[in-house]
């Protein structure tokens, strides 16, 4: 009898492992070149957490060269790529079609993308033409089908359920670390067709704004500046340096973006970048609820302001009031 | 197509930018009562550009369109919207429900095809539930270009439009021919105020409601919300009166 029981335990076992290979998420890897992005990986940390298999999609004509370097880690089953240059820039109206194609034809639970400019433009198109309802910027995967994110500027956080067939889903990268564990097994990978997408959408050019520092979203220590800073010649010449002592990458605040001290792409906040490095120094920044929404989440917040009212200190593990001329050229001299 | 553009530009109606909502008791919402409600910021924008798009281009832009999908409350920021600019707005009555980007777009795709609007401005994102979606559903579900997160739009002769997007690591320009649907980033305008004399004039602009139900869409839900919660509470911080004292501080929080 005992035997019996094992027998059909282990039969049921193989029946939960056949419908678990159904069950995959699909997740689209972004790649600078034959690089895969550090938000990409904070997909795939976020993928493993569904507990099935995985699927990553990878587009454009270096999309073999990136492939192989996702082909070892955790989690990941298979690798689809298409070489097509069409897919090149990620246009969302030439990949949506694609993805919706793919997620059509087969059993995918799920259908992660970063939450990047790319995957934020693919993303709602795919569920239009699915007919589902995505969600943006998951936070945690509580199960399969309910998720967490913040809404409101970060100051509600919702824990909604799914109720569609596939769930979509882009993923807050701050949430997430990049994935970092290999398995033993190499993921096949196999070559996809262009999908015909009707897109008249062209690619004109591109203006990247070149940095010899970290990556804003994914830098350990960000240094930030905000309105404080008076100008741009003070920006530079009072930020640069402490960002390099630390090894910083450099964020600001709207008002430093909108008074031209630097780079649009340099916002942290509901609008900007969200991010969660180690350390956030905010220089000059007063700590509107649009600009704590992008970094709120940092662990350690260090604040430096004249204005001991200003509501950066409400959230600042270390807080110094005074007046940041004299402050950040200490600081840099004695770091 | 015709060779005239006819604007659409949804807009909606939520918590003032500038208030940190509260969530209510029954953790499946904020709290709405006393608050001060305005026009998005995003969709102020695309307002606002919409009607420099028509001024810049006089006799190639036939109309603008607004619409905004919510209670009967949301008139007045269509009021605003026909005081910036547009020459008439319809208001979509949902009553109490709050309608998710799918539903939404699916009642803009109906609007769109009755005013036969071939390029739709909007904002990129609604500062209430930051979902960044409704744009770009309404593109998938009529099949045009889209162009998230415009900083500068331009309207060549040939009627393309070309425009500047915000993306990750700077700015990417793409071209298009019409329709197509764009969404407005923070750096694309400034929205003018508007002075009382305009808003007058625009209580003499058209203003339709309908309601949603008669549309024939299936406006169901798809998602349920299981909580809604206050973030968690920061531990207050300690403040130091030199900058030696800041560093070991960080440096005793292995910040450094």
């Amino acid at each position: 009898m005992f035997s019996n029981i094992s027998r059909l335990l282990a039969k049921r076992a193989s029946k939960f492992v056949l419908s678990c290979r159904f069950n995959s998420t699909l997740t689209l890897i972004e790649t600078t070149g034959p690089n895969v992005t550090p938000a990409s990986l904070s997909t795939l940390t976020a993928a493993v957490k569904v507990g099935n298999p995985i699927t990553a999609l990878l587009l454009g004509p270096e999309s073999e060269v990136a492939g192989k370097q996702i082909a070892a880690v955790e989690g990941v089953d298979k690798i689809l790529i298409s070489k097509s240059d069409k897919y090149a820039h990620l246009l969302p109206e030439e990949v949506s079609p694609l993805v919706a194609s793919i997620l059509k034809s087969s059993d995918y639970t799920n259908f992660f993308v970063p939450a990047s400019t790319a995957g934020k433009g693919i993303l709602p198109r795919v569920g239009a033409l699915l007919d589902v309802q995505p969600l943006s910027e998951i936070t945690k995967v509580v199960s399969p089908d309910t998720f967490v994110r913040p809404t409101y500027a970060g100051n509600a956080i919702l824990t909604v359920k799914c109720k569609d067939k596939v769930k979509l889903a882009s993923v807050r990268s701050s949430a997430f670390d990049p994935i970092e564990r290999k398995s033993e097994k190499i993921a096949d990978i196999k070559e996809i067709s262009y999908v015909e997408s009707g897109n008249k959408t062209q690619y004109v050019s591109e203006q990247l704004i070149k940095s010899e520092r970290p990556e804003l979203d994914s830098a350990k220590i960000v240094v930030s500046g905000g309105r404080g800073l008076k100008d741009k010649e003070h920006f530079d010449q009072l930020l640069y340096p402490l960002a390099d002592k630390l090894h910083a990458a450099l964020g600001a605040s709207r008002a430093a973006v909108d008074a031209d001290f630097c780079d649009n792409s340099l916002q942290v906040g509901q609008t900007g970048k969200v991010v969660a490095p180690n350390l956030y120094l905010a220089v000059g920044i007063s700590g509107a609820i649009q600009h704590l929404a992008g970094m709120k989440d940092s662990k350690v917040i260090v604040a430096i302001n004249k204005d001991e009212e200003a509501p950066i200190f409400k959230i600042a593990d270390v807080g110094m009031v005074g007046d940041l001329f004299k402050i950040v050229p200490e600081l840099t001299e004695k770091l | 197509m015709s060779s005239k553009i006819r604007i659409l530009v949804p807009i909606k109606k939520v918590i003032d930018a500038a208030l940190k909502p509260r969530i209510n008791k029954t953790h499946n919402g904020v709290e709405s009562a006393g608050v001060k409600f305005s026009i998005n910021p995003f969709d102020d924008i695309a307002i606002e550009e919409a009607a420099k798009i028509k001024k810049a281009h006089k006799g190639l832009v036939e109309s603008i369109h607004a619409v905004t999908i919510g209670s009967g409350k949301a008139r007045d920021v269509l009021r605003t919207a026909l005081a910036k600019g547009a020459d008439t707005s319809v208001l979509v009555d949902t009553g109490k429900r709050h309608l998710e980007p799918l539903a939404v777009s699916k009642i803009l795709q109906k609007i769109q095809k009755e005013q036969k609007s071939n390029l739709i401005i909007m904002g990129k994102q609604a500062i209430d539930d930051d979902a960044g979606q409704t744009g770009q559903m309404l593109a998938g579900l009529l099949g045009w270009s889209q162009a998230t997160n415009a900083s500068r739009v331009k309207i060549n002769d040939d009627l393309t439009v070309e425009v500047d997007q915000e993306i990750d690591g700077g700015i990417r320009t793409v071209k298009a021919p019409l329709p197509m649907v764009i969404t407005t980033d923070l750096r694309l305008n400034t929205p003018k105020f508007v002075p009382l004399p305009k808003m007058m004039k625009a209580k003499r602009k058209p203003l339709e409601v309908i309601k949603a139900e008669d549309l024939g869409i299936n406006i169901k839900d798809r998602l349920e919300t299981v909580s809604l919660q206050e973030p968690s509470v920061r531990k207050a911080g300690v403040k130091v009166g030199s900058v030696d004292e800041l560093i070991a501080k960080m440096k005793e929080l292995k910040a450094i």
